[in-house]
């Protein structure tokens, strides 16, 4: 697309490492054979996700424009993977591991973003860096120019090791047990392009985290997850890991096991490479709704994993690379550019009332090192969202103030790390002209969410809209008051998912919402599950769950209540999540039950668009369908007691009952199969033994029930649920339970709305 | 030695008199219109809302062959053509469809109901950049290589250079 992209090969010459170079000409061949017709579609979409070049929404070339669906004419009829037109926009994810980036590598990133993209880089909730509305025949020149600044987006999506995450403040914080930098880094690398990571179902993610109690790193939602750990062996204190495993979040969430409560340093590398045989071998390759780690380790039992994992490392051939990198480790340490100095605010502000601003920021965004004098500033970005001019200041600011000490966050911000608490105030001083001083690190008004449906295939409600109107009003609010929000509102978190698949991280929020669609008075209407009971703190400690689904334009006001209600009536230092189960869910979710009406189109249809978008709201090509009116059908009725059952298996659970709450999960399932049999054939049978298998034949091997990403789980999991008959061995099975029968009820939903905008009614 | 028939991907950027009296969120159902009704002459995909960010670029209209905003970078209001597709022809031509594309979509902007008497450009004020790094830098060489053309498609106008070695190459043409 672009005219300059044959040049940028020989213009950057050995600037691009000789290898990455040898790697980015075969990537280049394989799109000129994919446009000679000679690779197959499927092959060459995996081969470009492995160079993290993404599909984005519409590139089926297909789009709503709120009245119709129409047909996007791109110039070309090629694609650059199944429906997936050559011409749509896509995007590119870049990796940072452990979230590190200097000046260069700002810098090409402002460039990027700049020339190819929308103007815009976008921090991902795993330390990444996206860059969206990118055309295919860019990304060689755009994967050379960061090979040239170091960087690679090798495996950056597709069935492989994503980026490696690790605390922000690692090596700084105060409550660490080691930096945990160096061994983010040596697995990352010595995971890059491992023969013995090539062959997995799914992907795997690697988080690591300096200590237990903070949330930095989030372990306990990952594929492996390592936490610093000490221990003395002969008398020397030797370092290592609390391996963790098996953790994940989207439609089946699943809170890590213990591996192991110490892996010695020397052997965290030969143990995850042993993990990923394990995983290649033995992981679920057909069903990609089964095939993360998570099942391979539920299915096996963690003793069983983890006695094949030690069996695996046992005969693993020696690597020296296993262990070369720990020489290194104690020069890894990062220096501060300056010697340590303390603030003497006077100087820079000699009245109270000159340094507001100044306060209200230090208060928020600004963390004192372990290191006496130094602190590290966050740069708290809107959504993520960072331009090429202020990409280009943080480079600058880095040069002058720190060693271009500089990561990214999991919350989609920056920090600059070494700032020496003298400079805090002319630092402030540079940064607030370029709107990087805005004082919400850490608070409420920072809220994370995925790209939802601005730009994700899959995602059903508008995540970024709401969570930049959520934002906005946080923000008029604490201004209002002064910049003086009690700060037990202040200190929550707002987590925010475009839809079930949890990228932003929705179960480890005080309030946490995710996109689902609802059918109203004849329309479709956008809604967000409301999230409650999830720990972000302890490694992302505990997973929430939903009470309810709530209009979309109702979300702000669902906010301002429920923490209203906490503030009014919390006990002394009563944490959020011990309100809500104090309080009950069932209290919860009766504080919400107005909101969750929705006025018909004529009298408010503000309430079928989403947020940031002047459409009509659907969720494929659904218009303003044959049953449109006021007429609500027995369907309607039945999904709502669905979810209501759902709600009370969680209530049950909460109250330690959790047989009882498998059974009413499944049931719950039962009665949802049995609501859309009755909707196709205005009969269906009450015995389970009838249902299950009429549901089978007219749903699922029909493929009528298949969701478009998770394609036929759903109902998987119901059959497994009716296979057990409810039953749950253990209240984390029946969490689990919950949390399946919920996606279940969501995909009857969706199949209900996909049914009633097609002529299937009409036909029966 | 800078070619100008090889410089592509020019952009235009049109300033607002008074950014203030106009609400940018009513320009999300405005472009989602020109999608709708394929006002343009690109094929039109997308509207991206970044009215959150500090002076960012504001509110998007995503085309295949090229991109319209109301840009509000550096605090700036205008209408922004970003052009992506390459063009044939020469450096003048190329210019001239870049202008003539930012021209019409500052007139239809004006011409729509929310911004009726409200939003008004100045047409004396336009920003030129090159958004290609590789074919045209940011230096005199560039400069001395396309000032005159540029000079020759704004007659009468005050040119000025502007920005720094990494910032796109930018002019300033300003009616005198």
């Amino acid at each position: 697309m672009k005219a300059s992209n044959p040049f940028w090969k020989s213009q950057l010459g050995d600037r691009v490492p000789s290898q990455m170079s040898t790697e980015l000409d075969v990537y280049e061949n394989e799109i000129a054979l994919k446009k000679q017709g000679k690779i197959e579609d499927r092959v060459f979409a995996e081969t470009r996700l492995r160079r993290g070049a993404y599909g984005q929404r519409y590139d089926n070339g297909q789009r709503s424009d709120g009245q119709i669906t129409r047909k996007l004419q791109f110039p070309s009829e090629e694609t650059k993977g199944p429906n997936t037109l050559w011409d749509a926009p896509g995007m590119q994810r870049i990796k940072i591991p452990y979230g590190g980036l200097n000046a260069p590598q700002l810098e090409v990133l402002a460039d990027l973003c700049e020339e190819y993209s929308d103007g815009i880089a976008h921090i991902t909730t795993r330390q990444d860096v996206q860059l969206h509305f990118i055309h295919i025949d860019d990304t060689p020149a755009i994967m050379r120019r960061l090979a040239a600044a170091g960087i690679t987006t090798r495996e950056a999506c597709g069935n492989s090791v994503r980026n490696v995450t690790a605390c922000p403040i690692a090596g700084v914080c105060r409550e660490q047990v080691f930096d945990v930098t160096p061994y983010a880094k040596a697995i990352a690398y010595f995971m890059l392009g491992h023969p013995d990571c090539q062959a997995f179902g799914r992907k795997f993610k690697i988080a690591f985290s300096g200590c237990k109690d903070n949330a930095c790193a989030l372990v306990r939602l990952h594929d492996f997850g390592a936490i610093a750990a000490t221990r003395e062996v002969n008398g020397e204190l030797k370092r290592g890991f609390e391996l963790w495993v098996g953790g994940g979040l989207g439609p089946v969430p699943q809170q890590a096991r213990l591996f192991d409560e110490f892996v010695p340093e020397e052997e965290i590398l030969p143990i995850g490479q042993a993990i990923a045989r394990v995983f290649a071998r033995l992981g679920e390759k057909k069903n990609r709704n089964t095939a993360r780690i998570k099942f391979l380790v539920t299915k096996l039992g963690i003793a069983e994993f983890k006695r094949l994992v030690l069996e695996e490392r046992a005969i693993l051939p020696y690597d020296p690379a296993w262990t070369a990198f720990l020489k290194d480790v104690p020069q890894e340490v990062e220096e501060p550019l300056k010697a340590p100095s303390l603030l003497q605010i006077d100087a820079a502000w000699p009245t109270a009332s000159d340094r507001t601003g100044f306060d209200q920021w230090r208060g928020t965004n600004v963390y004192s090192q372990r290191q006496a004098g130094y602190a590290t500033v966050t740069i708290a970005l809107p959504l993520g969202d960072i331009t090429a001019a202020q990409l280009r200041a943080v480079a600058d600011i880095s040069r002058k103030y720190v060693k271009e000490t500089v990561r990214s966050t999991v919350e989609q911000n920056l920090v600059l790390r070494w700032v020496t608490e003298a400079d805090l105030p002319a630092l402030y001083e540079e940064l607030t002209p370029h709107g990087l001083a805005v004082a919400t690190a850490g608070t409420v008004m920072d809220v994370v969410s995925c790209p939802g449906t601005d730009t994700c295939k899959l995602g059903i409600a508008s995540s970024r809209g709401l969570a930049s109107e959520l934002r906005t009003r946080l923000m008029t609010q604490n201004a209002t008051q002064n910049a003086t929000m009690h700060e037990a509102i202040r200190g929550l978190r707002i987590k925010i998912s475009g839809c079930f698949n949890s990228c932003g991280q929705h179960h480890v929020s005080d309030l946490g919402f995710y996109g689902v669609s609802r059918n109203k008075n004849g329309y479709t209407v956008p809604h967000f599950q409301v999230v409650l009971g999830g720990e972000w703190t302890h490694n992302a400690g505990a997973y929430g769950l939903a009470i309810g689904a709530v209009p979309s334009k109702r979300i702000p006001e669902t906010v301002e209540r429920i923490t209203g209600r906490y503030l009014a009536q919390r006990t002394e230092g009563e944490s959020f999540q011990a309100f809500v189960k104090r309080i009950g869910k069932a209290e919860c979710k009766a504080m919400l039950d107005d909101l969750t009406q929705v006025p018909s189109h004529d009298q408010d249809p503000s309430f079928y668009t989403d947020w940031g978008d002047a459409r009509e709201f659907t969720i494929g090509d659904l218009g303003v369908g044959e049953c449109a009116g006021e007429v609500i059908t027995p369907i309607d009725f039945a999904l709502v007691a669905c979810e209501r059952e759902v709600f009370e298996a969680q209530l049950s659970l909460d109250s330690g009952q959790f047989e009882k709450a498998a059974t009413m999960a499944y049931e719950s399932m039962l009665h949802g199969a049995q609501a859309l049999l009755k909707f196709k054939f205005f009969f269906a049978p009450d015995d389970p033994e009838k249902i299950v298998p009429d549901f089978r034949t007219q749903f699922y091997d029909t493929e009528l029930f298949f969701d478009p990403f998770a394609r036929g789980k759903f109902a998987q999991d119901f059959f497994k649920a009716h296979e057990h008959g409810g039953r749950a061995a253990s209240p984390e099975a029946a969490h689990q339970s919950i949390e399946e029968a919920q996606l279940f009820i969501e995909a009857c939903y969706s199949c209900y709305a996909r049914m009633s905008a097609a002529p299937v009614k009409a036909m029966a | 030695m800078i070619d100008p028939n090889q410089v592509q991907h020019i952009n235009i950027k049109i300033f607002a008199k008074e950014p203030a009296a106009i609400n940018l969120a009513d320009t999300i159902p405005v472009f989602h219109n020109w999608i709708r009704n394929s006002v343009c002459e690109e094929m039109l995909v997308d509207v991206a809302d970044y009215r959150h960010v500090p002076e960012g670029p504001g509110v998007m209209l995503i085309g295949h062959q090229a991109n319209y905003s109301l840009d509000n970078r550096e605090g700036r209001l205008g209408l922004l053509y970003n052009r992506k597709e390459a063009l044939p022809g020469t450096f003048r031509s190329r210019l001239n469809q870049a202008f003539g594309a930012a021209l019409r979509a500052t007139e239809l902007l004006e011409d729509e109901a929310p911004f009726r008497g409200k939003l008004k450009f100045n047409r004396g004020l336009t920003e030129i950049f090159v958004n290609d790094r590789l074919l045209a830098p940011n230096n005199e060489e560039t400069w001395h290589a396309l000032k005159p053309e540029i000079q020759e498609y704004f007659p009468g106008c005050h040119l000025e250079h502007h920005g720094e070695p990494r910032d796109l190459f930018r002019v300033i043409a300003t009616t005198r």
